[in-house]
């Protein structure tokens, strides 16, 4: 891939692929738990396509976004402990 | 193909869904001059069979339709969430946080379907995916170059997959068909009666020739150790386990019919009931694609035209394309009917409803639907119930609640804008 964008995760920038949805870009950069459950397991995507909110993490501030759903875009700032 | 703004739409036909059938239904009705507005959640059209980065990755006939709806007028919604529709002929959605209300005159429903999850001890840890769910995720770019992945389940879906992430650089361990060999084979010979369907099948087979695609065996159960997981399998004998970076594991498709059950379309065994020219029990509303019975992409497509056509005030041409794609699904019914000792997959305490850490244990034998999500909460989490419902529908033959409003989870401003609860005065 030529040109990369810079998301931040966790306070961290990260050059990910323009063209990724976020679950990709997660999961590329090692970042495999998007949230912690009522029981405070790791989870990680499941369904891919926006059923099980599993992957939901903040984006820019606005909570609950799916990161499967989620293309990717410049300077976008996410927080996988919320 | 128009991008539209603005809080609030007229549309002639409202599609909800951008799949095969929500395309064909979009283009058709478009075609015919009505205004067409299609929604749906995902960033780009073509639902899951069709997603793509670039229009390059699809298949001629795949490309030819995205290209017929971007010339069309329809306007296209992405990253829209339907979570209310009504009867008077509103539909609510939720588009990067904040409300859009559509009117309509006709609703077709094109909401696809999800993948049906039997849970297992493990099937909660990351790295443990759906099989659709690791096909969306690598349509979507994630890189799994040298990755051991373990596939199990059931269903077709299977074999492109396996095919998918082994051209994609992964090392397929095995691809576990828990159908046994002689109804998988017997399926897979009446395929020779399809030629499309054949060609699918012949270039999977290509795909993954190394890899192993054995039937009668299914993933009992994974376990984390380091980075690395190990999954075990059994064909109801043996026991042994396969180390691997990845598994994913899922039985089949469920029609996804939580928005046409809200508004109060006839629902018979978990799809949508519909005449040949795809119409509900509801006036105005119709639907197509596998919400009326899982059939694939062909019959959806054959499916949405002729709802787009109905939809659009136009006279159904000749008889509708049902008959096959029943017939088709009975077939896959036969062919990978689920074994019997897959009820044994969840331990006591293997959770069962994710959103809400809810384990087997804690759910009675006899709780309907609705005396589980009083008691435990399960199924009254963020997915509502789309994960859990389907795996305890089959665990435990529990009916579905019925379904309530937003079919999604929305925001304050969005509930407010269905009219279903009183605005507050500021």
């Amino acid at each position: 891939m030529a040109d990369t964008i810079e998301i931040v995760v966790n306070g961290v920038p990260l050059r990910v692929a323009p063209d990724e949805s976020l679950a990709a870009a997660l999961f590329n950069a090692g970042v495999r738990s998007t949230r912690r459950s009522a029981g405070a397991e790791a989870r990680g995507p499941l369904c891919g396509m926006g059923t099980c909110f599993e992957c939901r993490v903040t984006v820019d501030g606005i909570a609950q976004r799916r990161a499967c759903l989620e293309p990717v875009r410049d300077g976008m700032t996410v927080d996988t402990n919320g | 193909m128009v991008e539209a703004s603005g809080a609030a739409l007229h549309a002639d036909v409202a599609v909800v869904g951008a799949g095969p059938a929500g395309i064909a239904a979009a283009v058709h009705a478009a075609e015919r001059g009505a205004r067409v507005v299609l929604l749906d959640s995902a960033p780009r059209p073509g639902g899951q069979i069709w997603r793509h980065r670039s229009p390059g990755e699809l298949p001629p006939e795949a490309a030819a339709w995205l290209d017929r709806l971007r010339r069309s007028d329809v306007t296209w919604l992405p990253g829209s969430t339907v979570v209310d529709a009504l009867a008077d002929r509103t539909l609510t959605a939720e588009r990067d946080g904040r409300p859009l209300t559509v009117h309509w005159n006709a609703l077709v429903i094109a909401t696809g379907a999800t993948e049906r999850f039997i849970p297992f001890p493990g099937w909660t840890l990351p790295n443990v995916f759906g099989v659709g769910g690791l096909q969306a995720l690598l349509k979507a770019g994630v890189d799994v170059r040298g990755k051991r992945v373990v596939i199990g389940g059931s269903g077709p879906l299977l074999l492109p997959v396996a095919a998918a992430l082994a051209r994609a650089g992964a090392r397929i361990v095995i691809v576990a068909e828990q159908a046994p060999a002689h109804r998988v084979y017997r399926f897979a010979a009446g395929l020779w009666r399809d030629p499309g369907r054949l060609l699918q099948a012949g270039r999977y087979r290509a795909g993954f020739m190394r890899a192993a695609y054995r039937c009668g065996i299914w993933v009992a159960r994974v376990d984390s150790a380091g980075s690395a997981l190990w999954v075990t399998l059994t064909d109801g004998r043996r026991v042994w386990t396969e180390p691997s970076d990845l598994v994913a594991v899922g039985y089949g498709l469920v029609p996804s019919v939580a928005l046409p059950r809200l508004i109060g379309c006839n629902v018979i065994d978990g799809r949508v009931l519909v005449d040949q020219s795809q119409r509900t029990s509801v006036p105005g509303i119709y639907c197509a694609g596998e919400p009326t019975g899982i059939a694939g992409a062909d019959a959806a497509l054959a499916e949405g035209r002729v709802a787009g056509l109905a939809a659009a005030g136009a006279e159904p041409d000749g008889r509708g394309p049902r008959g096959a794609a029943r017939r088709f699904e009975r077939r896959l019914d036969r062919a990978f009917r689920l074994r019997q000792e897959l009820h044994d997959l969840p331990d006591p305490d293997t959770i069962v409803c994710r959103c809400e850490d809810v384990r087997l244990a804690q759910i009675d034998a006899g709780w309907s639907a609705r005396q589980t999500k009083l008691y435990t909460r399960a199924g009254m989490g963020p997915c509502q119930g789309r994960v859990c419902q389907p795996a305890l529908e089959y665990l435990r033959g529990m009916a579905p609640d019925a379904v309530r409003t937003p079919v999604f989870p929305a925001s304050v401003a969005t509930l407010a804008a269905c009219g279903r609860i009183p605005q507050g005065d500021s």
